[in-house]
């Protein structure tokens, strides 16, 4: 029995988060592919003209979203008629696979009865969220 | 010719080019590289960047390490794109890597979720500070500081004597209370290795300065969590460096939504560096089971050192 429980490497929670992540990670390229497609074909129009790229891309983020007139955090959400911030489509949800995950595992923490790692499952999802809901500014250089 | 062979060559080359691209510009200022970069069709930079990243992807797993690493400090000096947008797209590099790599890492049992999540969780929470200070300070700094840690990593590559099954006499309290412990499966012995951790509140700590570095440079942070996990914490090196593959999704994830909520990051930048650098990684993978990789070890070593000394010159103002 002892034997049997050693050769299980992998816990319920750790296949869970597993099969989620796999399954998020060809999602989330599947959406960036096309929507890259669509940007480099021209099917929707950027909202940056490709040929003014190199003038951009050179600055700071800064002075790029002000030449640019780009708003930050989610305003990307209002444009997606564009190209070019179609792709963000994509890029999120790559950044939200790993949230989707710790909160899928943490009723099977909460069943076994192991709180502690519950509680810092849902820290990181606190944490992650935070990160991802615009709130924290940088300071422009 | 050998594949090992073609693709040192092609390495090399890519070098080469986009170093004298760099060099083109190195005396220019900043009002004439813009003139001489718009002179050069704008789908010469995204096309360039897909094969230098298929050859860093390559270079990465022969080399053992993250795509991050390598991909920051190189587009950073020798392509136009602002240090800003480089390491946004670096993140998310190395965060496509880790979300690609982590399924079956975690199903064989060689990423140990009860390692990774405590861990995790104070680097992702380290990474957003690191990245919101790397968007604050002004370019120079942070240009100077990623060449100082560039030049440290290949101290590190260079210096750093890996454990296998490094001794852990005892396990201490934390890792105890916390049951970070676990067992796999070698392949090459057929056996089943049990492990514990020790010096786990020392470990923890580290992950502070891993996390704020990773978010800071955008360079991923493999470089560091393998030493820390394996040396300091006493992981087998097989659960260190792929449970180090495991937490770069969640490090990595928390520093990317911040450069992707500041507006430092650009698809036409991300997008061709990570299908290159994906491709890249799967030839890798094919060429590292029919070759011994210590001849790529090297170049990868002397590619960052090299970058690493440009970005720590450019951002001294020495050269530009």
């Amino acid at each position: 029995m002892e034997n049997a429980e050693k050769k299980a490497v992998a816990t319920e929670e750790q296949l869970r988060y597993a099969r989620l992540l796999s399954y998020g990670m060809k999602i989330g390229m599947a959406m960036l592919l096309i929507s890259f497609a669509i940007y480099a074909i021209g099917i929707l129009p950027p909202f940056v003209p490709v040929e003014n790229l190199p003038k951009l891309w050179n600055m700071s983020v800064h002075d790029y979203l002000n030449a640019a007139n780009i708003n930050v955090g989610w305003s990307w959400l209002k444009l997606l008629n564009h190209g070019d911030f179609l792709n963000f489509l994509g890029i999120a949800f790559l950044g939200a696979v790993t949230v989707v995950c710790f909160l899928a595992i943490i009723p099977i923490l909460i069943r076994k009865k192991d709180y502690v790692y519950a509680l810092i499952a849902a820290l990181e999802v606190t944490v992650l969220v935070l990160a991802a809901s615009g709130l924290l500014k940088a300071g422009g250089h | 010719m050998s594949v090992l062979r073609r693709v040192v060559v092609v390495a090399i080359a890519a070098t080469i080019v986009t170093g004298l691209c760099s060099l083109a510009y190195a005396e220019a200022p900043v009002k004439e590289v813009v003139e001489k970069a718009s002179t050069v069709q704008w789908w010469v930079w995204p096309l360039s960047l897909f094969v230098l990243t298929f050859v860093l992807g390559v270079a990465a797993v022969l080399g053992g390490l993250g795509g991050g690493t390598l991909f920051v400090p190189i587009v950073a000096g020798f392509f136009p794109f602002h240090l800003d947008f480089v390491r946004g797209a670096g993140l998310l590099v190395a965060l496509a890597g880790a979300l690609a790599a982590g399924p079956g890492l975690l199903k064989k049992g060689m990423a140990n979720l009860r390692l990774a999540l405590p861990v995790g969780l104070i680097a992702s929470t380290c990474a957003i500070v690191g990245a919101m200070i790397g968007l604050a300070l002004p370019t120079n700094i942070v240009q100077s500081a990623m060449g100082i840690t560039i030049l440290g990593i290949v101290g590190i590559i260079i210096k750093t004597k890996k454990s296998e099954y490094p001794e852990v006499p005892k396990a201490d309290a934390l890792s105890t209370a916390l049951r970070i412990n676990g067992v796999y499966h070698e392949v090459s012995t057929g056996e089943d290795i049990n492990w514990k951790i020790h010096k786990t509140p020392l470990g923890l700590g580290l992950f502070i300065l891993v996390g704020v570095m990773a978010g800071m440079f955008g360079i991923g942070a493999g470089w560091a969590n393998v030493p820390v996990l394996n040396l300091v914490m006493g992981a087998p090196l097989k659960v260190a460096v792929s449970s180090s593959k495991f937490l770069l999704s969640i490090t990595d994830t928390s520093a990317a939504w911040i450069y992707i909520n500041n507006g430092a990051v650009l698809p036409m930048m991300v997008v061709p560096s990570i299908i290159g650098i994906m491709l890249g990684s799967v030839v890798g993978v094919k060429i590292l089971a029919k070759t011994k990789p210590a001849a790529i070890r090297y170049i990868v070593i002397i590619l960052l050192f090299f970058a690493g000394t440009r970005s720590l010159l450019k951002g001294l103002g020495i050269w530009n």
